[in-house]
């Protein structure tokens, strides 16, 4: 009896069907390019379409991390794209004006810069949801819109390249492997230990959860919903900093050009609810992870990259109707729903795993 | 329908219109309900009886089709239904009042009440003709509020009567009510039974929850009690006493009432005369008109009034979840200026809401995190209460009020609706306040329970806590308190010793007239 609990208690996991659906996406990979689950070690570095994947990822399980915080609030943040464009027109604007472009400083300095701004925006964000108690997506859409107004301003509409070793590191540098995967996995693990292991996770779920009966149990509810949103744009910020040091340039107008849709998905994915509360940042890591290789497994299959949203936009579709009682309940009431026989234990649990929204729809998705 | 009740004797001779058999409910490690029978006839009303966590709504949201039973048949007029859901239902006749109030609060008063069957003109809504549709059937109840008002500007109470408008705006045959007097004064219950009789009349088969015996047999013809989940009886209300009533319901041979009365909380000795808290002048423009209101180490101070009288905004103005713009308020001699809850918590005020739903627990979250809710946000997100304090406490707590299932991790959103109110009750208690304020505390609790916490509160109070204690309840406040404020049409108007009854409250409040304009104000 007791071995098998473990196994219950992972089947009941919401993290399976994501997991699951991972290795699914993995697996058909290797079938069609068996290369793709190499890995090679060469000059001290580690190689491969699996590290690929990972470091890719990266600035879009960053912005999911923080945009995972926002949507247990009960918020969202349509905004961090912009704030990835910002970031990256900040940082390459001021190396390139520094007196030694080359220099460490040059890029400290920049980066510092950089996220410095990016916290100011989300401040400019938490204001207007947590103060003044605009809708979020309404609240974030101004930053959203404008946000690439303004770096096209801090980069005078052209796209600036920089040449500098150290900036170049964060995005493209290698410690064994990638730095920008070392620096997600940091971020990741900080924000874990600050949350679980202290109260701030339960604070914020409960503000997400219920406003009013957390404001009237005592909680900062305004404070908290307010610290997310700079979370957030911190990092985004990061995120940014990590894609326009890849390609050594800021771009205003196509870095992280629909970035914040890949996060809302990867949180959705990973199994948080649009409607806030109880989140999982396990479950976005998961669900980051989906994403980039659905990207990479359309590239590499070679179709058209114009195909992609169409494959995300199913994906969202997919999630949104899943996530609907309505739909649910039509689903989950095709097995149950045998009147004057008792159901055994296991039944009903069964069937709801096949109901669960990611293993169908990334199914289909991976069908087509 | 055309059922004489008056002629047939009431159980004889008719077929059920609800009839249920052998249904079975069971949640994940919960079996909520196991083989109940149960049968509803026309012109009844019936009452179903049972302790908190029971499954009196589990059985009602089985009928209705908002849970799928494991087992059973349900029949309606002799034919086998299994509805989809509550508008299902509906669309079959069985109109629902649910425990928790379940409307619109963005939407007014008058769509809340005929949402989905709007009276149109041309084919759009016609709001007049809406309005005025919605403000007769308020009439019918005695409620006289601007049908065009927002729903969420309104205390619970008149959510509930607005609930209840709504159920009984269709016509019905089956007509449910669940606990729907739970935070209904006197005359709205009594205006409550009348329109409940009138339809019983008429034919409609009543199905009533209360764990307020006296309505319980003032108005129901028939009774069935279940207790943990399971069948226990199904009698006329006239052949069962309620000393047997509540011994099938507790299912112990306890010397029932007798004893539960014995154990119910008493005003104890003289309180102290050293302030606690010392409000002077406070108010606020449209809420509470300003009051002057001293409360002593030991003091249980009973808030008596009508529905909108502002009982629950003078509550809300100390605890500062309302800002109030006049007045001062002194904790122990100290000035403490009301920002917000948190500076009222922070001084040692409690403040327990009688909207468990919407002000109250927060339904994800389990037991235990519900449970410390107040004392984590006390110390600070950095601070996180350790591990081995935060189960010794839950447990204590969960094993003090008898909160069932007694599993810490349980959320609270699926517990039963007095095992809700135990929990948040339980989360002021841990954080020890100076100041607790209650509002409404034994809403939607049964019995035992019920003279459980009134114990508790006389207890609290011995031990040096000061106790602002709300309910619609006189009888309960009146002997529970050592001093009743009494409160009408938004202000403080008297304050009564210690030797107050209910007689005496009532004289103060009864002039009823210009009731309607308190509650519509
Ligand atoms: N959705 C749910 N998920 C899990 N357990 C549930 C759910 N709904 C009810 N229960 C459990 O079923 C049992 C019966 O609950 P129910 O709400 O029917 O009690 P009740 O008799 O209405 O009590 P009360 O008088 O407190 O309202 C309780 O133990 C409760 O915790
Ligand atoms: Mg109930």
């Amino acid at each position: 009896m007791t071995s098998t609990r473990p196994l219950d208690r992972f089947r009941s996991s919401p993290l399976l069907w994501p997991l699951v659906a991972l290795v699914v996406l993995l697996a058909a990979n290797a079938v069609v390019r068996p290369s793709f689950l190499a890995l090679r070690f060469q000059d001290g570095h580690l190689y491969g379409s699996l590290v690929d994947i990972l470091k890719n990822g990266a600035p879009t399980l960053l912005i999911a991390l923080g945009m995972c915080l926002v949507i247990a609030t009960r918020g969202i943040d349509l905004s961090v794209g912009a704030v990835v464009a910002i970031a990256g027109a900040v940082a390459c604007s001021s190396i390139v004006g520094a007196g030694d472009p080359t220099s460490a400083k040059a890029a400290f300095v920049g980066m510092g810069l950089a996220l410095a701004l990016c916290a100011v925006l989300g401040l400019w964000n938490g204001f207007l949801v947590a103060a003044l108690r605009i809708q979020p997506i309404i609240a974030t859409l101004v930053l959203m819109t404008a946000g690439r107004g303004i770096a096209m301003l801090i980069t005078d509409g052209q796209i600036i390249t920089v040449r500098n070793p150290t900036f170049r590191t964060v995005g493209a540098g290698f410690l064994l492997l990638p730095v920008s995967i070392l620096i997600a996995v940091a971020v990741f693990v900080l924000v874990a230990i600050v949350t679980r292991k202290t109260a701030l996770g339960l604070l914020i779920e409960s503000v997400g959860i219920n406003p009013e009966a957390s404001r009237l149990a005592g909680l900062r509810s305004r404070t908290i919903r307010w610290t997310v949103y700079v979370f957030a744009a911190i990092c985004a910020g990061i995120a940014g900093l990590m894609i326009s040091s890849n390609v050594s340039a800021a771009d205003a107008n196509n870095a992280g050009l629909w970035i914040e849709m890949d996060a809302i998905l990867a949180v959705v994915i990973g199994g948080t609810s649009l409607a806030g509360g109880r989140y999982s940042l396990a479950g976005t890591l998961l669900g980051a992870l989906i994403i980039q290789t659905l990207t990479t497994t359309v590239y590499s299959m070679g179709i058209a990259p114009e195909i992609t949203l169409v494959f995300k936009a199913v994906v969202v579709i997919a999630v949104c109707l899943l996530q609907a009682p309505k739909v649910r309940a039509v689903l989950l009431r095709r097995t149950p729903r045998r009147p004057a026989r008792p159901v055994s234990d296991a039944e009903p649990a069964a069937a709801q795993h096949a109901q669960t929204p990611t293993a169908s729809m990334v199914e289909k998705v991976a069908q087509s | 329908m055309s059922v004489d009740a008056k002629q047939a004797p009431r159980e004889a001779g008719r077929a059920a219109v609800v009839q249920m058999r052998g249904i079975s409910v069971e949640f994940p490690g919960v079996k909520a309900l196991q083989e109940v029978d149960f049968r509803l006839l026309p012109g009844e009303v019936h009452a179903l009886m049972g302790e908190n966590g029971a499954g009196k709504s589990t059985l009602i949201k089985a009928l209705t089709g908002v849970y799928t039973p494991t087992a059973g048949v349900t029949l309606l007029d002799g034919r086998e239904v299994s509805f989809s859901g509550p508008a299902d239902a509906q669309d079959s006749g069985i109109s629902t009042v649910y425990q928790e109030v379940n409307l619109c609060p963005n939407l007014t008063v008058a769509e809340n009440i005929l949402l989905g069957r709007e009276p149109r003109r041309f084919g759009a809504v016609d709001g007049r003709a809406c309005r005025a549709r919605a403000a007769e059937l308020l009439a019918d109840m005695g409620l006289h509020i601007d049908p065009g008002s927002v729903l969420a500007e309104h205390p619970i109470a008149i959510q509930q009567l607005v609930a209840i408008a709504r159920a009984v705006a269709v016509d019905a045959k089956v007509l449910i009510l669940d606990e729907p007097t739970s935070s209904l004064d006197q005359d709205e219950v009594a205006e409550l039974f009348r329109i409940m009789r009138v339809l019983r009349d008429r034919g409609v088969a009543i199905l009533f929850v209360s764990h307020f015996l006296e309505q319980v047999y003032e108005i129901s013809d028939r009774m069935t009690v279940l207790r943990n989940g399971r069948l226990v009886g199904e009698h006329l209300t006239a052949d069962l006493s309620r000393l047997d009533l509540v011994s099938l319901m507790i299912g112990r041979e306890l010397g029932a009432l007798a004893e539960v009365e014995r154990l119910a909380g008493q005003a104890g000795e003289e309180a102290s005369t050293v302030p606690v808290l010392q409000a002077t002048g406070v108010g606020r423009k449209g809420s509470v008109a300003p009051f002057d209101l001293q409360i002593n180490r030991g003091e249980v101070v009973g808030l008596a009034g009508l529905l909108g009288s502002g009982r629950t905004e003078l509550a809300r103005l100390l605890f500062g979840a309302d800002r109030p713009d006049s007045g001062q308020v002194r904790i122990d001699g100290k000035a403490l200026h009301l920002r917000s809850p948190r500076a009222a918590i922070a001084a040692g005020i409690a403040y327990c809401s009688e909207d468990r739903k919407g002000e109250g627990v927060v339904a994800d979250l389990s037991i235990r995190d519900n449970l410390i809710l107040a004392m984590q946000a006390a110390n600070g997100w950095a601070r996180p209460i350790p591990r081995k304090t935060k189960d010794q406490l839950v447990e204590k707590w969960i094993k003090a009020l008898d909160i069932r299932p007694a599993d810490p991790d349980a959320l609270v959103g699926k517990l039963s609706g007095g095992n809700q109110q135990k929990v948040l009750l339980a989360r002021w208690l841990i954080t020890k306040p100076k100041v607790l304020i209650l509002d409404e505390p034994t809403r939607g609790i049964d019995i035992g329970a019920k003279t459980q916490i009134q114990k508790l509160v006389a207890e609290l109070a011995q031990e040096g806590m000061a106790v602002v204690y709300i309910s619609a309840e006189l009888e309960e406040v009146a002997r529970l308190s050592h001093r009743v404020v009494v409160m009408k049409d938004r202000s403080k108007i008297a304050e009564l010793d210690q030797h107050a009854t209910v007689d005496d409250i009532m004289r103060l409040i009864a002039h009823v007239d210009e009731r309607s304009e308190a509650v519509a104000a």
